[in-house]
């Protein structure tokens, strides 16, 4: 984001960026004019430690700065219309100076989720609370979130300032929010932090690099979220199911970017250290109970990543762990992972079945992958013609291309397979 | 998501914006900058563009030596694509909205023309969550 500095640098500032926000955030309650002064503040600490160096305790360095900045900016507006002695009571004579460098601690833990909380709103669309959450939260520039999107940063640019808006006629307030709220809304941060990576993981356009910066950095912020409140399981079933996802990316596309699908992935590409990360953290966090959809997905990522092919993947197990999931939610993608399970378990027959009644749930009215998992149902039950069809049908659905070449290059092999 | 929005008018039809009255043709192109201007504003707009007419379009396909062969142009189109629009909204009703709006456009003596717009998901966008 600051081209002039070292990636340590610029780690660090994108790292301390949130946190300062937080305290500037706390101390002012405006979010648009905060956001403006922690931008300066890093840009000015950009200039400035390029030629003398990181600071000393660069986190104060940044808050003083940036509340000298909206300082002043508060006393100017003001002055057009108050003069001074108003402004002074504004700001408390104690708050105008630097803070203390070791205001660390419990404060800081909460501005930050508070942070967090905030961009996370469900007041907010999704589009407009991932590009806010990357932006504040992030600390990643308009044009980085517009690149990755695949949009215009003028338009980034207008979500974030329209989501900011929002904000501000919602009268959304920025402190500590009520344990009552804080599990309610945990519930949506988790789920613009799911959908961030998603963005990243399934994306199949544009340069990969983007993309994967995208999932990068929804591990990174769930990893925060993960420190910030350490005893919530779920938090930590969302971090494992990341990790055990994110470790299949290398084997997942092929050299010109085409899907592979699970059961055909060279599984030694799979990056081991995540799986082991992802793991470790489900096995300390399963046994406290309060098990939620967000871990029993990371425990069936977690059967896959530890089986050395599909033939030796436990899918009893996973049979298991995806009725426990039905049970908890209504959603259709549910049964229909329940319904392959289902397949490897009984036979292709018993699979089918459960697909049946997915045909009249209108939530999956024309979706692609219920046709894609009946094909496959089909094939393996021998019925080629069957299979054909809803692989063809499938691929007409899917607004993925390399999910729609797959689907389509598999069709043909099978119409060109002799009977 | 992103969705392609193309307005389709009939040729000869009542989109035949050059012999339509001063003040209907302003009230069109204001409504029109305004329409963009608005999705703009409401961060959906990724791209807009109008088209020249049919009367200036040549079909093109390779030869035999893969050169360009140009065949005549086509005005008596029985409906072309005029321009269009590509948004990136949250689901696929505020796609139709936002078609719905632009097809209200003014048309001659301010009455909404109507026009058909044809909506089509831009691929390569990550699968639906589904609820």
């Amino acid at each position: 984001m600051l081209p002039s500095l070292d990636p340590r640098t610029q780690h660090l500032l994108r790292e301390l960026a949130p946190r300062v926000l937080g305290v500037v955030m706390r101390r002012f309650r405006d979010f648009p004019a905060a956001e403006d002064a922690v931008q300066e503040a890093l840009i000015a600490a950009a200039a400035q430690w390029v030629r003398d160096g990181v600071p000393e305790n660069p986190r104060a360095w940044l808050i003083h700065v940036a509340s000298r900045r909206i300082t002043d900016h508060v006393r100017a507006e003001a002055a057009r219309r108050h003069r001074e002695e108003l402004v002074v009571s504004l700001v408390p004579p104690e708050d105008q100076i630097a803070l203390a460098a070791d205001e660390a601690g419990f404060a800081e833990r909460d501005d930050t989720l508070d942070l967090l909380f905030m961009c996370c709103h469900p007041v907010l669309s999704p589009s407009s609370a991932i590009a806010l959450t990357l932006r504040a939260v992030g600390g990643l520039t308009t044009f980085e979130i517009a690149k990755a999107f695949l949009v215009p940063e003028a338009t980034m640019a207008q979500r974030i300032s329209r989501a900011k808006q929002s904000i501000k006629a919602s009268g959304v307030p920025f402190q500590a929010p009520t344990a009552e709220e804080r599990a309610e809304r945990l519930g949506s941060v988790m789920h613009v932090l799911y959908l961030i990576f998603s963005e990243g993981y399934t994306a199949t356009s544009g340069p990969e690099l983007q993309r994967s910066d995208l999932s990068g950095e929804a591990l990174r912020l769930t990893r925060m979220l993960h420190r910030l409140v350490p005893d919530d399981c779920e938090v930590a079933g969302l971090l494992a199911l990341m990790l055990l996802t994110d470790a299949r990316r290398v084997a997942r596309t092929g050299p010109s970017g085409e899907l592979i699908p699970l059961d055909q992935q060279d599984r030694s590409l799979w990056d081991r250290s995540e799986i082991d990360e992802g793991v470790a953290l489900l096995t300390a966090t399963l046994p406290k109970g309060n098990v939620g959809p967000y871990q029993l997905q990371a425990a069936i990522a977690a059967v896959h990543d530890e089986a050395a092919s599909t033939e030796e993947t436990d899918w009893p197990q996973i049979l298991g762990l995806y009725s426990l999931l039905q049970r908890m939610s209504d959603n259709p993608m549910v049964t229909l992972n329940h319904a392959i399970a289902t397949a490897m378990v009984q036979g292709p027959a018993a699979g089918l079945e459960l697909l049946d009644a997915l045909d009249k749930d209108p939530r999956m009215d024309g979706h692609h992958r219920l046709d894609a998992v009946r094909a496959h149902l089909l094939e393996r039950a021998g019925d080629r013609e069957g299979a054909i069809e809803h692989y063809q049908r499938a691929a007409a659905r899917t607004t993925s291309v390399s999910e729609r070449n797959y689907l389509l290059t598999h069709a043909a092999r099978l119409r060109e397979t002799p009977k | 998501m992103k969705y392609m929005l193309m307005m389709n008018t009939p040729g000869g039809g009542p989109y035949q914006v050059a012999r339509w009255p001063e003040q209907d043709l302003k009230a069109h192109i204001a409504f029109m900058k305004n329409f963009a201007q608005k999705l703009g504003q409401s961060g959906e707009l990724v791209a807009a563009e109008g088209l020249a007419g049919p009367d200036q379009a040549k079909r093109v396909r390779a030869g035999k030596d893969g050169k360009p062969i140009t065949d005549g142009v086509f005005p008596e189109s029985k409906e072309f694509l005029a321009g269009f629009w590509i948004v990136d909204v949250d689901s696929p009703e505020r796609a139709y909205e936002i078609a719905a709006q632009a097809s209200a456009a003014p048309g001659p003596g301010g009455v909404p023309l109507n026009l058909e717009i044809e909506v089509r998901q831009v691929m390569s966008a990550p699968p639906v969550d589904v609820p």
